[in-house]
């Protein structure tokens, strides 16, 4: 116990930056994900077909791939930021195409007659999906948006594996001090649990107070 | 105001429409009846391009209708539509749901927006559920307020596509009554229904349509009274003896 409570300033500064990556990468990957979704449901072949290409490339690589590459790759090729920014900025595209699917589904769920009806007024295809489509899209899926939030907050952690010095890559380090693995991964564990449970009980809010009467 | 020539539509192996042609002078009321399956609603969805045609032309108020992006928008913007099932903006109040395209659209301000609104409502008697969301409103008043959210549009003419069809019995008088009461002020009007009373009432001309064609097509007291081909004929027996 002494062990978590000696480095809990190390501990604090961790979990800053892994509140920090999480707000940021989420913030990002919500942009991603609509314009996926915009240009997937779109009326736009080529738009589609990026679309496509971009959610299965995506889906279907390791997130720890991605950020290996990212950080040794880019360098390579003239690209230089900061580790936590690099890391940041794959994690929002990564997840980006996790939500763009959440979202996509939720518009499958919409009648078709509702972006028919936004049509036959005049609204264009964007203003439709912005003003009509896309709200009650969002609101069939805030529990999945929920989740792919709170898998996010965890796989921030893979960032420890490139170098930033985030929560659970803090933890290890108190860890090769003290060498006491239970408590401080407990602990780390607690506060990772402590996110998560708050982005339930947010979700949970939103979902009733979105609901809609059908 | 409305002129279809030689209109093909086909789904997949099937011929929906079959050489259409279609003239709707400004402030006529054209009902269009016959069987399920004749084609009359992919018709009228192909009016405002909801279904696009395989071949032929639509003109609209002299105008081919675009065949997409914003031009298209501004055809749909002048031709209002009813469907079937209503259609209404889920998670939008009635209020909203008849505010939001003459705001997005016509760049109107949200106060005179909402003056119409308020207008258009009391018109089609549903003022009281103004502030209602749409599945809170029984099928008869969802669908005036449909019928309120197209008008505020100001349209140059109506597309209804079968508005009475998912009505239960007691409901479909209160919107054949909005609907009489357009025709009546001049609205250029295309109905699909089943309602031969309403054809009988307010049409200036029916056209019947089967297998794709227009079969028959004239001024209804003489197209119900005495109907020129066998299949009207069959039709109408079948229809009006219940």
């Amino acid at each position: 116990m002494s062990a978590l409570l000696d480095h809990l300033p190390e501990f604090w500064q961790g979990l800053v930056v892994t509140l920090q990556m999480t707000v940021a990468s989420f913030a990002g990957a919500a942009v991603v994900g609509l314009v996926i979704v915009a240009m997937r449901v779109g009326p736009v072949p080529v738009l589609r077909a990026v679309a496509t290409v971009y959610v299965e490339t995506l889906q279907n690589l390791p997130l720890l791939v991605l950020l290996v590459l990212a950080v040794f790759g880019l360098p390579e090729i003239g690209l230089k930021a900061g580790l936590t920014t690099t890391a940041v900025v794959v994690i929002a595209l990564y997840e980006g195409a996790y939500i763009a699917e959440a979202l996509r589904s939720g518009v499958n769920a919409i009648s078709s007659g509702q972006g028919e009806a936004a049509r036959a007024l005049g609204l264009t295809f964007g203003q439709s999906l912005r003003h009509v489509v896309l709200p009650q899209a969002l609101r069939t899926v805030v529990q999945p948006i929920g989740n792919i939030f709170i898998a996010l907050t965890m796989n921030t952690s893979l960032a420890a594996a490139v170098g930033v010095v985030e929560l659970t890559a803090a933890a290890n380090r108190v860890n090769l001090l003290e060498a006491q693995p239970i408590p401080i991964f407990v602990g780390a564990g607690l506060a990772y649990a402590a996110i998560a449970a708050c982005a339930g009980f947010v979700t949970g809010r939103l979902e009733r107070r979105l609901a809609v009467a059908r | 105001m409305i002129r279809v020539r030689g209109l093909n539509k086909w789904f997949g192996e099937h011929h929906v429409l079959h050489d259409v042609d279609l003239d709707v002078a400004r402030g006529e009321v054209v009902v269009v009846i016959g069987p399920s399956g004749s084609g009359k609603s992919t018709l009228c969805r192909c009016l405002n391009r909801l279904e696009a045609a395989d071949s032929g032309e639509i003109l609209v108020d002299g105008v081919p209708v675009p065949a997409e992006g914003r031009a298209l928008a501004r055809l749909r913007a002048d031709v209002g539509m009813v469907f079937q099932n209503f259609n209404l903006f889920q998670h939008k109040t009635v209020l909203e749901n008849v505010m939001l395209a003459p705001m997005k659209v016509r760049g109107v301000s949200r106060a005179e927006a909402e003056r119409t609104a308020h207008e258009l409502l009391a018109r089609v008697g549903i003022a009281e559920q103004a502030g209602k969301q749409p599945a809170r409103l029984s099928g008869g008043q969802q669908q005036r307020a449909a019928i309120a959210r197209a008008l505020a549009m100001r349209p140059k003419a109506m597309l209804f596509d079968e508005p009475t069809s998912a009505l239960d019995p007691e409901m479909v008088g209160e919107v054949l009554d909005v609907m009489t009461g357009l025709a009546a002020d001049g609205m250029t009007m295309v109905v699909v229904t089943h309602e031969m009373g309403f054809a009988r009432r307010a049409a200036d001309r029916v056209v019947f349509m089967d297998g794709g064609r227009i079969v028959e097509t004239g001024e209804p007291n003489a197209f119900f009274d005495s109907p020129r081909t066998d299949r009207a004929r069959d039709f109408l027996a079948k229809v009006l003896t219940h």
